[in-house]
Order: C-alpha cells, then structure tokens, then sequence
C-alpha cells in the first residue's frame, strides 16, 4: 500500500512527518536466543525491511572437521543440529562409507533408521513446542518437552548421552540396544501419544494459534523450489520431496510411511506436517523394531571400525589396528562424495573430499536451515512485527547449524 | 475507663471515622497483604499443576518451603536490594512515576466495590464498602483509564525502541477495551437502574435476580475485556515475551518492576471484585437471605454476635467469589496463546463492541415487553 503511494508521488512519512524505526531484534532477544540477528525497519508495526544476520553461532565447523580424525569428526556433527543429534551422525558416517565403499551390516541399518527417527521426533518435539511458547502458550510447550526427555531417555539407554547423541561410527555403532528397550519404547510411545493428543487439542483447533499461524509466512510452491527449500518447509507448499523416499537410503524402502504435505506453505502447514511426521517417525520406528534381524552391529573390518576393547586388550592384531585407529585415523581412499538424509529441518547433505589420508581433505555440510533462513524476508515483509514470531519458528533455525 | 473508652468510640463521627480506616486497612490488606503474594503464589503453583510440574519449593526457612508459599516473600527481599536501573536518556521523572501510576488506579478503584453488605452494630449501621457512590460505575471506569497512563509512560519514557511499542500497543488496547466494557454493562445498568454498585449488589439478594443469569451475554463479553484490560494472556501483546522482550517494562528492574507486576495482580483483583459485584451477586449466598442468616445465629450469640457473623460470612463469601474468578483467570492464562495485535483489535472493535451493542438492544426490549422483571 504504502509503495503504491510512493509511486503516486505521495510519501505518507513525510506528508505526516514520521519516520520508520529501525530496531535491532536479537541476538539477545527472547526470539532469537543468541544465535540470529534481524535488522529490521519498522512502519509501526509492520516490517518494511529487515536483514537478518547470521553467525553467531559459527564454531568453523568445516575448517576443525580438517584437523580431525575420520571418527574424530563425529562429536562435533552432535553440534550442528543440536535438537536431533544423532541425524547428523547418521549422515556423516553414511558419507564417509560411501567413500570407502563398505555396506553396514543389516542391524546396523536398523538401528541407525531408528536413532534417525528418534532424533527426528526430538527436532519436531523441540520445533513445534517452541513455536506454541513463542505465541504465549507455555502449557503446551512444557507436554511436548515432556515428550523429548521421555525421548531423551531412551537415548540415554542406547548412547549414554541425552543432548549430544554421540552414537554412530564409521562402519558401525558404538552399542547394540540396551536390554528392555523393547518394552520401555512401548511405554514411552504411548505416553508421547497422549501428550501428542494434549498438544493437538490444545492447539490445532484453537483459535487464536489458527489467527497466528493461518496465512502468515506463506511461501509458493515456485519459490520454495526457487529458494531451496526442503524438509517440512517445502512439504507444507505441496511438493512432496522427501530425501528418504527420493534416495532411499538406511531401509526406509523396507518400512511404510507416508509423507505428509500441505497446500498453501503457511506457517499453518508447516505446524501441521511436522505434527504428523512425528507420528510417521513413531510409526517407522515400531515397523524397524519389528523388522530387525539379529546379527553384528559392526562391519567386521578393523581398517574401518576400532576392535572391540576387549580383544584389541588381549589380542595382538587387534591391539596393532586400535593403535592405527587412534595415531593415524582410518586411511580413507582418496575421493569425493555427496551423501544426504534426510534432516530435521530438510535436506542435510554432507560432501567429503579425502586425499587418501587419516582426516577429511574438507567436510562441507548443506544445512537445511540456511537456505531456509535466506529467505526469511521475502516470508516478512509487508507482514507485522508479531508475525515474525511464527514465522522464524517454523523456519526453524537452528544455529548450530546454520552457522556450524 | 472501660466505660469511657466504650462511650468514647459509640461517638457516631469517631466510629465512622474508625469503621472506615478498618474498612480501608481491610481492603489494602486484603489486595497487597494477601492477593498480590498469594497470586504470584497462584500463578506459579497453578501453572505447574497443569503442566506436569512441581513448581516453585526452594524457598524456605530452615527447610520448610510451605509449598512454595514463602517465595513471594522470598521475592519481595530479592527485589528490594536489587539495583534500581534507569537507562541512559530515560525521562527520570516519568519512569520512576509510572509504576506509581500504573499501581494506584488499581487500589483506589477497589473503594467502590461493596465486600458486604450492610449491618447494624451496636446501633450504627456499617456498610462494607470504602466509598458508597452514587456513580460508582462510572467512578470504577474512570479510574482504571488512568491506569492506561502509567504503562504508556513506562513505554514513553524508558528511551528504549521495545518499551516504546509496548507502550504504543498497550494505550490502543486498553483504551479499545474501555469502551467496549463500559457497553457491556449498559444492559446491566438498565436491569438494575442504577449506577451505583451497592445498590447493584443489593438487588441481587434473590438468586434470581443475579447479573449472571439475566446477562450470562454482558458476563461473558466482561469478562473478555477484563483480562483484556488486564492484559493478561491471550491480550498479554503489551509485554509479549517473544516480540517485545517484555514490553513496556523492558527498561524497569529491582521494585519498580515488581510494582507493575503487582499491578497488573491488582488488576485482576478489582475487576473480579466488580465482576462479582455486577454479575455474581457480590456477598449473597443463593437461596440464602441475610434474614435466614441472621434468624439461624441470634438465638446462638445475640443481635450482635449475628450481625457479625453474618458480616463474616459475607465478606467470605465475596472472597470465594473473587478467588473462583481469578482461578478462571489463571486458568485461561495458563491455556492460550497470544493474540496478535491487529486481531485483538479487530476483536475489541468489531466482535465486543457490536455484540455488546446488540445485547443492549436485547435488554430494552426485554424489558420494555415485561419478560426481563426488574428486581
């Protein structure tokens, strides 16, 4: 509107004699917790310009990934999308395989299929309970965080670790699953049922989230693809691209799931897709506990994967391979490669270069919420500063790895 | 001396002037003694009940937290001895007045709200209200207008960009709201004819001739501009945690903050206490007249004694009213999410107002056509 009256030779500023206002929102601001910076112009409430300023969470990934280990590398993958950890795991060490040219036993791919999910539900768990407290609804943030430390125990059974889920090596896992896994899955997945049930009576058909999150941030379809969106962002447009149907990997060819879409790319949308796949994660999750077969969790190759400590502790060759494992890394032949999964937030891919030595030549991440976050003022301008909330929510910027 | 102190204080200027000095003692201590702490207590016990969480228990003395009661007190010590901020170009004067300003409106507005109704002790009639104004009403809506000023100055006057739009957003709203309100009980003021809320309270001793069943409408949509006045969640927009860092009290720290905090608790309290004094029948029991009251206890302790129970069950009647309201409150606080600021306007001027309008409507002709009996 105002634009209009500009073109008409009519400039409401200064006919009125105001101004716009310029305020820095973050990078200590309730919203942005630390990790981002929007510069924005404000026309009283709404938002006539705003540049967002990412960094400040950058830990130069990719240049200490170079002075690592092959396997060194993975405790810092933990940190790029610190809300589903064990993804980032899966992803590099699928890279590096690929690199090699080993295959993972069967029971690995199962249990690297199932740390996925449960970091997936741990991302969407975080993701839509923020957004609901960031439009003041505390109550059913705190179910669905509930939800994630019921989540995070059974982590903690597999890996020891509740935040940083160290889990996944090169050629392997660190541990098979813990004995009642089984039946503490059963009873946690029914309680996170329930409180998925408080959640979606408490929001989806309230009201007031409906008048916040119905078309506000709405992106086409053309510009979602145009601005390289992927993940729950480019579903809720309608495309129905998801990298584990796209390029199967793991055995998601072997589960059945559906991939939820939207239509209209509202934030709406994105609350929605997320929602469901949290039920579709559960979903693969009981099919793969079904499915997996018994066997190692390890390829039997020590150029790759350590020795267990007790035989490199008692046997000679073992000792020698854990020896070259720790002082020279494994020797990785020289290549290039991309491999991606499919992130909390969309495509997380992961591109490696090895010289043929024991530490990456260079570890480049694509992370999802970069492209994401680009596109931020195209998604608010015009809108109100409220708006912005809900918005930056669902886009889910996750600064870690964002900025890595 | 028994004697002359007795005589002394059956002077009817002297009771008057003690009677009301207790009455004032009572209600101040009633909102800052008792309601303020114990809403903060409210707030934080009743939030974690229906979250799944224990809630506040650390604070104690030696090991006795009292489920969590002594937190307030606990907070009050804090927030005493905490630095006294005043941001670089801030308008001195006017942010240190706006917490006083956003604070004395909500006390003083209580004065007109009858907490009993009327008793005769030892031959002087006691009203349990601080003012008994004709205008009462129109006393309580100009008051609480002004307790729009101490926000907007708060906002204006912290030299800060957030506090400003805070500000800006709690005058439209509040004053969006106070139009909208004071028609909601326009139908009301019709039924009873009158302005003044003793009289008010005093017609609703039949349960059927309580504002909540002949306006159930008006009751509903008060209530919505109440906490919306109160801006309180789902109209929290003027503080909005997530937009506007905390709103108008961005820039107040140490006493000061917990005078706007204390505030809007007060608030909360006055518009209740008007609530229940329009809508809910004020200190009357249903099916229970002050008559029945006083028959069942002057055999037991005598004319006086029976007035004075009866008074104390009054009083505690209107309490419960007035926690069952704030409890409701609480509740919708602890449900909701935010409103945008538009959509809380769009609200106020194009849902409350019409529809209050209408009940407007609804009520004459009620009353002209004989099926709303004025009581």
């Amino acid at each position: 509107m105002r634009e209009e009256d500009r073109e008409k030779g009519y400039d409401f500023h200064k006919k009125s004699h105001t101004d716009t206002m310029v305020i820095n929102m973050g990078p200590s601001h309730p919203a942005t917790h630390g990790t981002v910076k929007f510069f924005l112009t404000l026309d009283g409430e709404i938002i006539e310009d705003i540049d967002v300023e990412i960094g400040y969470l950058h830990r130069a990934f990719e240049k200490e990934c170079e002075a690592q280990k092959w396997n060194g590398v993975f405790p810092y993958t933990d940190r790029l999308d610190y809300t589903a950890s064990a993804l980032n795991n899966v992803g590099y060490a699928m890279a590096a395989e690929r690199l090699i040219g080993i295959e993972v036993p069967e029971r690995c791919q199962y249990l690297r299929t199932i740390v996925s999910e449960m970091a997936r539900l741990s991302g969407h768990y975080t993701n839509v309970g923020a957004g609901a407290l960031e439009l003041g609804a505390l109550t059913a943030f705190i179910y669905f965080i509930e939800a994630r430390e019921l989540l995070w125990d059974l982590m903690e059974s597999i890996c020891g670790a509740r935040l940083t889920h160290n889990y996944v090596r090169i050629g392997g896992v660190t541990s098979d699953l813990p004995s009642g896994f089984r039946e503490n899955i059963k009873r946690i997945f029914a309680k996170n049922r329930e409180l998925w049930v408080d959640f979606d009576t408490m929001l989806t058909k309230n009201r007031i989230f409906l008048d916040r999150m119905r078309d506000t941030g709405a992106i086409s379809q053309k510009d979602a693809i145009e601005w390289g969106f992927t993940g729950p962002c480019l579903r809720a447009t309608g495309v129905p691209y998801d990298v584990r149907r796209a390029q199967p990997y793991l055995v998601y060819d072997r589960v059945d799931f559906d991939i939820p879409v939207g239509s209209t790319g509202d934030n709406f949308d994105r609350y929605l897709v997320r929602m469901e796949e949290i039920n579709q994660s559960m979903r693969i999750i009981e099919q793969c506990l079904e499915q997996m077969p018994d066997g190692p969790i390890n390829v039997d190759d020590p150029r790759w994967r350590m020795p267990s400590k007790d035989d490199s502790s008692t046997k000679m060759e073992p000792l020698i391979f854990h020896f070259k494992q720790i002082i020279e890394g494994p020797q990785i032949p020289a290549g290039e490669v991309y491999q991606a999964v499919e992130g909390c937030n969309g495509e997380l891919g992961y591109y490696l270069v090895s010289s043929g030595g024991g530490k990456p030549w260079k570890c480049r991440v694509r992370p999802p919420s970069f492209a994401l976050t680009a596109a931020m003022p195209l998604l608010v301008k015009g809108a109100m500063l409220a708006d912005l909330i809900p918005t930056f929510d669902m886009i889910n910027l996750i600064g870690g790895e964002c900025d890595r | 001396m028994m004697e002359a102190a007795i005589n002394f204080l059956s002077q009817p200027l002297v009771f008057e002037i003690g009677v009301s000095l207790l009455k004032v003692g009572f209600i101040l201590g009633l909102t800052i003694g008792f309601f303020a702490p114990m809403l903060a207590w409210v707030e934080r016990k009743q939030s974690a009940v229906m979250q799944d969480r224990v809630g506040a228990n650390r604070a104690g003395v030696f090991g006795f937290s009292v489920i969590g009661l002594l937190h307030s007190l606990a907070d009050a010590i804090k927030l005493i001895f905490k630095e006294d901020f005043i941001p670089r170009g801030a308008e001195r004067g006017l942010h240190t007045l706006a917490p006083v300003v956003a604070i004395i409106p909500a006390l003083v507005a209580f004065a007109v709200i009858p907490f009993g109704g009327k008793y005769t002790l030892w031959g002087h009639e006691v009203n349990l209200v601080i003012a008994d104004l004709d205008v009462g009403l129109l006393y309580v809506f100009a008051i609480s207008s002004l307790a729009t000023y101490g926000v907007v100055l708060a906002g204006w006057s912290s030299n800060n960009n957030w506090s400003l739009l805070g500000g800006l957003r709690a005058s439209a709203q509040m004053f969006s709201y106070e139009v909208a309100m004071g028609l909601t009980i326009i139908g009301l003021v019709m039924f009873y004819q009158s302005l003044s809320l003793v009289v008010i309270v005093a017609k609703q001793e039949n349960f059927w001739h309580w504002g909540i069943i002949w306006h159930f409408p008006a009751f509903i949509l008060f209530l919505t501009c109440a906490v919306a006045e109160n801006k309180r969640v789902p109209f929290d927009t003027p503080e909005a945690e997530s937009e506007l860092v905390a709103g108008y009290f961005t820039e107040y720290s140490g006493m000061k903050f917990i005078m706007f905090w204390t505030a809007e608790f007060l608030e909360m309290v006055t518009i209740s206490g008007m609530c229940v004094a329009l809508f809910m029948g004020g200190h009357h029991i249903p099916f229970v007249s002050q008559a029945m009251l006083l028959g069942l206890f002057t055999d037991l302790l005598g004319p006086n004694g029976a007035m004075l129970m009866a008074m104390l069950i009054g009083v505690g009647v209107f309490i419960t009213k007035l926690v069952i309201l704030l409890v409701f409150q609480m509740t919708v606080r602890w449900t909701m999410p935010r409103f945008r600021y538009d959509q809380i306007m769009k609200l106020g001027w194009k849902m409350v107002l019409p529809l209050s309008l209408v009940w407007i409507f609804v009520v004459g002709l009620g009353i002209l056509s004989g099926v709303m009996p004025r009581p």
